[in-house]
């Protein structure tokens, strides 16, 4: 685990610039560099046209329950709120990252020891609040393992 | 904030539940104190989990992790002291409230309660704070699914309650 030792961090990392250039790119793995908690759970994404498939590889620090095992669900839980997030920068070109204001998530079935995929859908997008839904399966999209709607605050 | 782990006898099993999950050996999870009504566990800040990287502030989803951990955790005590049998209850579902971020550089503390016990769904609460419980990051509400005691694997009861009397990991 790092210690304290800090960062005099990116405070002038700019948002819609990385946006702007994984678009062109069509590289999103270089917007989700900028975000060490997805390199923590080793998320991906890849980008068919409109659609975004989000990615949730199969790791042994994912894990939660060790007898199934099964992920820990707040890592499914985190997978799930950092696609919302990506999903909503893309799709607004988003000068800031959309700030998480509530999270609700329902688990179907155990997620277990295998690769994770969740999309999502951006239910209404306001000015101030955006409202995403996200749903999660594993080897048949659908068979969910879980289910999760959230609300953004966008800037 | 005062913390006192020795006044409440549970604190060692939930340490040993927690050490036996990956995900929060890797986060640095440290339950700070455990009885039948509650569970209190810190969550160490770190480089690697944050969210935002204009601000520092950590991910939602470490939250989501941390709670999740603690209202789990509450159902085995509450289980434990109850019915002096070891269970496994999978989250139902979970709901977070982000009151507001958490200041970078300093430890996340979740209070959980586990406030109702049924036949087969045990309801929780919990509230993420820092320096105060006053001063909340997050709210949230979460049920877990009762599963019989059979589930548990006797290698993961023997982990938790037998006759090691320190956890094996810190």
């Amino acid at each position: 685990m790092t210690e304290h030792t800090t960062p005099e961090a990116s405070s002038e990392l700019d948002v819609q610039d990385v946006v702007k250039r994984a678009i062109e790119l069509n590289d999103y793995s270089y917007l989700l560099e900028k975000v060490p908690y997805s390199q923590f759970i080793g998320m991906s994404v890849a980008r068919f046209g409109d659609e975004m498939v989000f990615r949730l590889p199969a790791k042994d620090d994912n894990i939660g329950n060790p007898i199934l095992p099964a992920i820990h669900g707040g890592v499914i839980a985190g997978f799930m709120e950092m696609s919302a997030i990506v999903q909503l920068m893309v799709f607004m070109q988003a000068k800031k990252v959309p700030k998480i204001v509530d999270f609700s998530i329902d688990y179907l079935r155990a997620g277990l020891h295998q690769d994770s995929f969740a999309e999502c859908k951006i239910t209404r997008q306001g000015r101030r609040v955006a409202n995403v839904s996200i749903n999660c399966w594993q080897t048949n999209r659908k068979q969910l393992i879980a289910t999760a709607r959230a609300h953004f605050l966008l800037d | 904030m005062k913390i006192n782990s020795d006044f409440f006898p549970l604190t060692e099993v939930a340490t040993r539940f927690v050490n036996q999950l990956a995900q929060c050996r890797r986060l640095g999870l440290s339950v700070k104190e455990a009885s039948e009504h509650h569970v209190l566990i810190e969550l160490p800040y770190s480089q690697d989990i944050i969210g935002y990287p204009d601000t520092n502030v950590i991910h939602g989803g470490v939250i989501t992790t941390l709670i999740d951990t603690a209202c789990g955790t509450a159902v085995v005590c509450a289980i434990l002291k109850k019915y002096q049998s070891l269970e496994l209850s999978p989250t139902l579902d979970l709901r977070v409230d982000y009151m507001k971020p958490a200041e970078p550089h300093k430890p996340v503390y979740a209070f959980a309660e586990c406030y109702r016990l049924s036949s087969s769904v045990a309801f929780t609460r919990a509230i993420a704070y820092q320096e105060s419980i006053d001063e909340p990051i997050a709210h949230a509400v979460g049920s877990f699914m009762r599963i019989s005691p059979e589930m548990v694997g006797e290698e993961f009861r023997q982990a938790l309650m037998g006759n090691l009397p320190e956890s094996q990991h810190d």
